[in-house]
């Protein structure tokens, strides 16, 4: 059951790395965004590859499969990245907020 | 001991402050439907300096507030009550108020109030006065709003120490000073507790005033829901987390 798991996020993780690989052919993302999808696939494959010394890591974290180790790491994982949407959503208003103020006072 | 006067009551004495020295700002969201009554109701109460912050109405808002002879500024896009507020403070200071006034678009304020809360800041010296519909005058508000507006108030005393028994209400009056240095940063509903935030950081002296809150169809439908209120506490947690 867990190898069928991980052949499952294998072929997902080398699906979403082509999605990558294709948005930045067609120049949708710049170098440096495809290396670090390049870097979040590749080391979501590594660990599902290199799933004997995973499953000791995972041992000292208490969890008795690799794929719990990739699970939890993603939760906190996109836990962060919601986060810094979130942080980086609120600045985009803001200053959206501060322009159309300005355009509204100097229209006046 | 400061007087308020009408146009018509000129006099030169130092004590007395026209209407004309009062600014009024009114921000307004698809308030097509009562922005002229709110504006025309201020004109029967002798009130002529009016800005109009219309943000980013999707109904004819800005040109009814405009053929009533207001100052109408215009937000391209809907960016919320607390940064409309801003706009217009900020538009009204270029006119040198001795104060400034803030009033709702949705017809629930009721002119007569705003004497008394210039009074307060005018002659007796408060920073800011605050409209309070649970003060003195017997609250028609429903039952649900009652509840989410108590519940925001405990909520803004947790997070500020400051008990205002309604922070929610609009109606609010403010000396040139506090204008000057207030700079709302929320651009929705939970300005009112920035609002709180900026009076105990600046140890704004502060007062409310019982005032009259007219509810009708318009006004609830523009006011805030119960469901709202969780989300300007969800915000307002979230500034938290952020600032």
């Amino acid at each position: 059951m867990a190898q069928f798991f991980e052949t499952i996020i294998l072929i997902f993780g080398l699906f979403a790395w082509s999605r990558s690989f294709l948005r930045y052919r067609s120049r949708d993302i710049n170098f440096g965004e495809f290396t670090l999808w390049t870097i979040i696939w590749g080391g979501l494959i590594l660990i599902v590859l290199a799933s004997t010394p995973v499953y000791r890591f995972g041992k000292l974290f208490g969890t008795g499969r690799p794929i719990d180790v990739i699970v939890y790491s993603s939760i906190i994982l996109l836990f962060y990245l919601l986060f810094r949407v979130f942080v980086k959503l609120e600045t985009v208003e803001k200053n959206m907020t501060k322009i159309t103020r300005e355009i509204a006072l100097k229209k006046k | 001991m400061v007087k308020i006067a009408k146009n018509s009551e000129f006099t030169k004495s130092k004590n007395v402050v026209l209407f004309k020295d009062l600014w009024i700002v009114i921000p307004a969201y698809n308030a097509q439907k009562t922005i002229t009554k709110v504006i025309e109701n201020l004109n029967d109460y002798g009130y002529r300096n009016i800005i109009v912050v219309d943000d980013g109405s999707n109904d004819s808002t800005f040109e009814s507030a405009q053929n009533t002879g207001a100052e109408v500024l215009s937000h391209m896009a809907n960016r919320g009550q607390g940064a409309a507020l801003q706009t217009g403070i900020s538009y009204a200071l270029t006119k040198n108020p001795a104060a400034i006034i803030t009033f709702d678009s949705d017809g629930q304020h009721d002119p007569s109030d705003i004497e008394k809360l210039a009074l307060k800041v005018l002659s007796e010296g408060f920073d800011i006065s605050l409209g309070s519909r649970f003060l003195g005058v017997q609250s028609n508000a429903p039952l649900h709003r009652k509840i989410a507006l108590k519940c925001g108030a405990f909520m803004v005393y947790l997070f500020h120490g400051l008990w205002f028994s309604d922070c929610h209400n609009g109606l609010r009056c403010m000396s040139r000073n506090v204008s000057e240095q207030i700079n709302i940063t929320s651009d929705r509903m939970e300005h009112a507790s920035e609002i709180v935030e900026m009076i105990k950081q600046n140890y704004w002296k502060f007062t409310e005033v019982p005032v009259t809150i007219h509810y009708d169809d318009e006004s609830l439908k523009h006011g805030q829901s119960t469901f709202s209120a969780f989300r300007i506490l969800a915000r307002m947690v979230w500034r938290k987390v952020i600032k």
